[in-house]
């Protein structure tokens, strides 16, 4: 294939443009910045545009020969052109009748100052959906109480198994990992100052009150609330949530609040599972850094830590729990249209979840505190 | 019939399909199916449901190969190219899948100029200017082009499909069920405007449909397969000759 070529004489005033080869895309861009470079002498009067030695032409050819007879119609000289080929006639023809051009064809650009608020307007548009969404969980959940036949049991227990049991293996390694480094990094510390005895209130307290509850609480997050988002979502796309609304299905109250429930008792559950072993982490370490033993561990841990620590991370979990699964479903319910909206809501999803987790967990150690327990 | 072979030797014949077999485990779909498009035809693969036809648009297009026999497409054998080669023959056909597959993270634009970035230097001017007109020739608005794919309708999303698979200038375009799930009026439109395109474009198409309105006004020639052979390869004047209780049941439960 010879590549395009085109050469321009120029006759006081008359323009003679000759071209040659064949006018596709891998050589009409090389034209395009020819071209866009020609000045057009100013006592021009006529062009004539020879193509007769053109063998073939794209698109791409035909778009750069309108974009110039354009440029020629608007310095107002007579544009004429010979030697074309019937088929490439009928082509350029039919382009020339659907073209647009492009560049005064632009999509507008927002100002800052419009996205702006624009955001802001859909943050305060999103806070009130949530709240709508919480309102219409707490109206079904006040059925549900008024007549438990309303309520799903059955939904509850699978996703108390899926949310819950299922979670366990990966919280569990992770808490007791968690426990295995803190209890690791202390004893130095603590042998130093000849107290390594107090490794057992420095794991325990730290594990019990803060670390196994957030730990459990974000593994949670990432899990269930991506996986309520991608599942509702899914159901929104394939109308399956509109078919339920149709056979008198509230998908608020066979959807969402079994989930809700579910993580709600999962939590606490989760929670005790991971003190358990984020504290048989510490005391591995305890035994084997320290020379601390099991049961001086655990005589230790009953005599000197009180049980209001256990407590305060079970007293957090409920919350953890709606945190996570209402995020998950509200986002869920939010994907519209297009598969990409599913990614995009979990990604969402998992991170406001996540947020919200750690902000009630400073919220209520604050409380807490300031409570003096 | 034989006048029909005759113009078939001696027109160039663009796809060839010879002697295809293909099975799936026990179960086999084509057995020994032999036929060639020429070009400028438009050319229909019909047939029941599960009668194959997806299968070997899929064969022919790369995305699936049959169990034996060859296919060669504009004169290259696919069966034997190497990566090189199966990159330059794809960009010459486009392929219409039948519920668009656009890209759903991409605008109208952006799905039609995806492979004139990806695959030319031009300037992005030019591109631009190439994606609104092929929009335009597929009869959408201006401003469908700042639209993404979840805020068109099923015959929008056809009709962008066609412009992106047209966005290289294939000579060769494959239609997969393009008027399935249109009305009516919407479906005549489109095959008017796969007609005027071939014409202007100089196209060949190949279109697995069972639209028997589209079959009568669009196709120039076709193949009908059944029970895993052709029945019938020609136009519809053949059918008419030709009596066949598969004939019956294809034209008739169709028309409803």
């Amino acid at each position: 294939m010879t590549p395009a070529k085109i050469t321009i004489n120029n006759n006081e005033i008359n323009l003679h443009v000759s071209s040659s080869g064949s006018w596709f895309h891998d050589s009409t861009g090389a034209i395009y910045k020819q071209l866009k470079q020609f000045v057009i002498p100013p006592e021009t009067q006529s062009v004539t545009w020879d193509f007769s030695q053109i063998d073939d032409l794209d698109t791409s050819g035909i778009m750069i020969i309108i974009e110039f007879m354009r440029r020629f119609d608007a310095s107002r000289v007579t544009f004429t052109y010979t030697g074309m080929k019937p088929e490439h006639q009928r082509m350029f023809l039919f382009y020339r009748k659907n073209f647009i051009d492009s560049q005064s064809h632009t999509l507008k650009k927002d100002s800052f100052f419009y996205s702006i608020g624009q955001n802001f307007v859909q943050m305060l548009q999103g806070f009130l959906a949530f709240n709508t969404f919480i309102g219409i969980n707490a109206y079904q959940l006040w059925l549900a109480i008024r007549s438990p036949s309303l309520f799903r049991f059955k939904a509850t227990v699978k996703h108390l198994d899926t949310s819950g049991l299922q979670a366990l293996p990966i919280v569990g390694l992770t808490s007791f990992l968690v426990g295995l480094v803190i209890a690791y990094q202390s004893a130095e510390q603590l042998k130093q100052f000849g107290a390594s005895i107090f490794i057992v209130e420095m794991v325990s307290i730290s594990v019990f009150r803060e670390l196994a509850p957030m730990i459990s609480a974000i593994v949670v997050a990432g899990r269930s609330a991506s996986a309520y988002t991608a599942e509702i979502g899914i159901m929104k796309i394939t109308e399956e949530i509109d078919a339920m609304k149709t056979m008198g299905f509230e998908p608020h109250r066979f959807l969402v609040l079994p989930r809700i429930i579910a993580l709600m008792i999962a939590m606490p559950l989760i929670i005790f599972f991971a003190d358990m072993l984020g504290i048989f982490g510490g005391m591995l370490i305890a035994k084997g850094q320290l020379g601390l033993t099991f049961s001086e561990f655990i005589s230790r841990l009953h005599a000197e830590v009180p049980i209001k620590h256990i407590l305060i991370g079970l007293i957090k979990a409920p919350f953890f729990g709606l945190v996570i699964a209402s995020i998950g479903c509200f986002r869920g319910f939010q994907v519209t249209g297009s598969t990409d909206s599913i990614g995009r809501y979990t990604t969402i999803s998992v991170v406001n979840a996540s947020f919200w987790v750690i902000a009630i967990n400073a919220l209520i150690s604050v409380i807490l505190t300031e409570m003096g327990i | 019939m034989q006048t029909n072979t005759n113009k078939t030797l001696s027109r160039k014949s663009i796809i060839k399909l010879e002697d295809i077999i293909t099975q799936f485990g026990e179960n086999r779909v084509h057995d020994g199916i032999s036929f060639s498009i020429n070009k400028g035809e438009i050319f229909g693969l019909l047939g029941g449901s599960g009668s194959g036809k997806s299968t070997l648009l899929r064969q022919m297009i790369l995305l699936q190969e049959p169990t034996s026999g060859l296919i060669s497409v504009l004169g290259h054998n696919i069966n034997s190219l190497s990566p090189s080669q199966v990159e330059a023959l794809q960009l010459q056909w486009g392929v219409l899948f039948q519920f668009g597959a656009l890209f759903s993270s991409l605008s109208v634009l952006e799905n039609i100029s995806v492979t004139l970035k990806e695959y030319t230097q031009l300037p992005l001017e030019v591109i631009n200017d190439i994606a609104h007109a092929k929009i335009k020739m597929v009869g959408l608005p201006p401003h469908a082009a700042w639209l993404y794919p979840a805020e068109l309708s099923g015959g929008m999303k056809k009709r962008v499909g066609l412009a992106r698979a047209l966005a290289m200038d294939p000579k060769l375009l494959f239609l997969d069920e393009p008027t399935s799930g249109l009305d009516p009026a919407s479906a005549r439109a489109f095959d008017r405007l796969i007609i005027e395109l071939k014409y202007m474009l100089n196209l060949t198409v190949v279109m697995v449909t069972h639209d028997l309105e589209s079959i009568e006004y669009a196709l120039d020639r076709f193949i009908i397969l059944h029970d895993k052979k052709i029945l019938i390869e020609g136009t519809m004047d053949d059918v008419h000759q030709l009596q066949h209780p598969a004939l019956d049941t294809f034209f008739k439960t169709n028309k409803h």
